[in-house]
C-alpha cells in the first residue's frame, strides 16, 4: 500500500493525463452508455400530471411526486427499465389516476418538473385513450358493455358512444367508444375498467397517438358554423341531365 | 475509532430517517438524497443532479434552487466531500471494499485521481447537449440511495457492482465519481480542514497513507518541507478524519484552513 503514493505522486504527468482520458473513454463506455438516450428511448411511459416535453431535463428523479400520490397511481420507472431510471410514471391498468382536486403530486415536485400552474385538473394531458383494439372491443362486436364509457370522470366529453348502424346484423346499433382528445386528460379510468382481459381501450402518449391535419385543412362545417352561413353560394344550380340527353349512341359518334 | 463510528453512526441514521417514512410510516423525510423535503420546511438538492438540470435548460423552480443552495452553502462551510464521508451510502460498501482489497491481493489497480474531473465534464456535456439527465440513469450514488428509499431489490446488483469494482480498483469508485468530484470543488474553498499541526513529530509509519481513500492529499502537508502548509488543503480529502484516528502521533485534528 506504501505504493499508493509512489504511484499518485511519481507518475509522469503527460502520461497521466493521457492514461485518464483513455480511462475515462472506458468508464464512459461502461456507465455512460445508457444515459446517452436523448429521449426516452423509445419506451412508452406515460407521466404525471403537468409533465411537459423536456420532462428528463427537469426532473430530478427524487420521487416527492410518487410519495405524494395518495392512490399510489405514480411509481418510480425500475433500476432495468428504460426511460430513465428513477423518474416517475404511471400504468393506468394497475392504478389509474384519480386526478385529485388538489393535484398533490405537482404540489410535491420541488423543481417545477410537473408544472405548478396547470390547477385545473380538466386540463391535464397525460395521454390520450385510444380504442386500440377494435377488434375485441365488445362494443364493436354488437354487444352493450360501454363500461369504459361509464368510467370515464368526463363522460360525454372525454369519451361517448357514436351510433352506428350494425351492417352484420342488418337491423342493429352499433355503440361504438370515441375518445375526445381535447377533454381526455388520460387518467386511465377507461383502460381500467375495460372488462376484456386485456383492455381493448389504452392510453398512450399523446406525442404516439395523435395525428396532425395539414395547417390548410378547414372544416367546412366549421367554418360555416363560425361565418352563421355558408362561405359559397348556398345551392348552386348545376344543369339537370335529362335522361335523353346521357350517353350519345355508338352510330351517333362514329365519323 | 472515534471518527470511523462517528461516520457509520451518520451514514445509517440518515438513511433510517429516509427509511423512516416508507417502513414504518414516520414521514420525517419525503422523497430521496436526489432532492428531498424535511418537516415540509427543509428542500435539499443534490448539487450534481441540479447541476445537470440547470444545463439542459430548464430553470428548476424556487424549491429545488433553494435546496441547491442550501446544500452547496452547508457542504462549502464544513467541506465539500464531507458527504462522501459522512452522508453517500455507497461510502459504506466502497469502505468494505477497500478493506477486504488491502487484507488481500485481489486488485491493486487505480483509475487516477483526476478521472473523476473527466467524467463530470462528460455528465456536464451530456445534460448541456441532450436536454436529459442522461447521468442519471447511470449514476450510482442516487440510484443506490434512491432505491433502498424505494425499496427496489433491484439494487442489490448495483450494490454487487460497485462492491467488486472496490475490490479490484483502489478506491473503487469514489475515485471517479462526478458527484464527489463536484463536492471536492468545493472542498477547495471550505474552511473546516484536517491539519497536520505538529507534523515533526511524523515517525513516517505510512498508517495515515494506507487508511485515507485519497493518499495523494497527504503528501504534502506532511512532508514538513519549508513553506510548505500543514493544513490539508485538497479538496479530495472527505473530511473523513480516519488519519486523525489511525496516527499513533496524534499528528493531525481537525481545524481551519487559515
Ligand atoms: S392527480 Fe392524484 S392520483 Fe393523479 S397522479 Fe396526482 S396525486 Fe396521483
Ligand atoms: S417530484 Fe418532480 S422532480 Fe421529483 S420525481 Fe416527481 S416529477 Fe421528478
Ligand atoms: S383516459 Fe379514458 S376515462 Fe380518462 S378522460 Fe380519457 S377517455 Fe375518459
Ligand atoms: S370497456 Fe372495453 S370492451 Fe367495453 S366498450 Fe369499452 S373498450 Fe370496449
Ligand atoms: S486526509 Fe485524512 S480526513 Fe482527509 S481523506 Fe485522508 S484520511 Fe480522510
Amino acid at each position: 500500500m506504501g505504493n499508493d503514493l509512489k504511484s499518485d505522486t511519481n507518475t509522469n504527468r503527460r502520461q497521466f493525463l493521457a492514461t485518464s482520458a483513455t480511462a475515462a473513454c472506458g468508464v464512459v463506455a461502461l456507465f455512460g452508455l445508457s444515459g446517452c438516450t436523448p429521449d426516452d428511448g423509445g419506451a412508452v411511459l406515460l407521466r404525471p400530471p403537468g409533465a411537459k416535453g423536456d420532462f428528463l431535463g427537469a426532473c430530478i428523479r427524487c420521487g416527492q411526486c410518487v410519495r405524494a400520490c395518495p392512490h399510489k397511481t405514480l411509481k418510480l420507472v425500475g433500476l432495468l427499465q428504460r426511460g430513465g431510471t428513477g423518474s416517475p410514471h404511471y400504468e393506468p391498468r394497475q392504478i389509474p389516476c384519480e386526478m385529485c382536486a388538489d393535484l398533490p403530486c405537482i404540489k410535491a415536485c420541488p423543481t417545477g418538473a410537473l408544472d405548478p400552474e396547470l390547477t385545473d385538473v380538466n386540463k391535464i394531458k397525460m395521454g390520450v385513450a385510444v380504442l386500440v383494439d377494435q377488434e375485441n372491443c365488445l362494443n364493436y362486436l354488437g354487444l352493450r358493455c360501454g363500461v369504459c364509457y361509464r368510467a370515464c370522470p368526463s363522460i360525454d366529453k372525454a369519451l361517448t358512444l357514436d351510433a352506428r348502424h350494425n351492417s352484420r346484423s342488418g337491423k342493429h346499433t352499433l355503440f361504438l367508444p370515441k375518445v375526445h382528445s381535447s377533454h381526455c386528460t388520460g387518467c386511465g379510468k377507461c383502460e381500467k375498467s375495460c372488462v376484456l382481459p386485456i383492455a381493448a381501450i389504452k392510453v398512450l402518449p399523446r406525442s404516439l397517438a395523435k395525428g396532425k391535419l395539414g395547417e390548410h385543412y378547414r372544416l367546412g362545417w366549421e367554418e360555416k358554423a363560425k361565418k352563421g352561413k355558408s362561405l359559397i353560394p348556398e345551392a348552386l344550380d348545376l344543369p339537370d341531365r335529362m335522361p335523353e340527353f346521357t350517353l350519345p349512341s355508338l352510330d351517333e359518334v362514329k365519323p | 475509532m472515534k471518527y470511523l463510528l462517528l461516520r457509520r453512526l451518520s451514514q445509517l441514521t440518515i438513511l433510517t430517517v429516509f427509511l423512516l417514512g416508507p417502513l414504518a410510516g414516520v414521514w420525517i423525510v419525503q422523497g430521496s438524497m436526489a432532492g428531498s423535503m424535511t418537516l415540509d420546511v427543509l428542500p435539499l438538492t443534490d448539487p450534481l443532479v441540479f447541476l445537470q438540470t440547470v444545463l439542459t435548460g430548464h430553470s428548476p423552480a424556487a424549491t429545488a434552487l433553494a435546496g441547491g443552495i442550501i446544500v452547496l452553502g452547508f457542504y462549502l462551510l464544513v467541506g465539500g466531500r464531507v458527504f462522501c464521508s459522512w452522508v453517500c451510502p455507497i461510502n459504506m460498501i466502497n469502505d468494505g471494499a477497500g478493506w477486504i482489497r488491502q487484507r488481500t491481493s485481489i486488485g491493486d489497480g487505480s483509475l487516477g485521481t483526476t478521472l473523476r474531473y473527466w467524467l463530470l465534464g462528460f455528465v456536464s456535456i451530456l445534460a448541456f447537449t441532450t436536454g436529459v439527465t442522461g447521468w442519471e440513469d447511470s449514476n450510482p450514488v442516487n440510484i443506490v440511495s434512491r432505491s433502498l428509499v424505494f425499496l427496489q431489490w433491484q439494487v442489490i446488483w448495483v450494490i454487487l457492482s460497485l462492491f467488486i469494482f472496490g475490490l479490484l480498483l483502489k478506491g473503487g469508485w469514489c475515485r471517479i465519481c462526478p458527484t464527489g468530484a463536484l463536492y471536492s470543488l468545493l472542498g477547495y474553498l471550505s474552511p473546516l480542514k484536517v491539519r497536520s499541526s505538529n507534523r515533526e513529530t511524523c515517525d513516517h509509519c505510512n498508517a495515515c497513507y494506507q487508511v485515507c481513500p485519497e493518499p495523494q492529499v497527504l503528501v504534502t502537508p506532511l512532508k514538513n518541507s519549508a513553506g510548505s502548509s500543514p493544513v490539508i488543503l485538497s479538496g479530495q480529502c472527505t473530511n473523513c478524519g480516519r488519519c486523525i484516528d489511525v496516527c499513533h502521533k496524534n499528528i493531525f485534528k481537525f481545524g481551519s484552513r487559515f
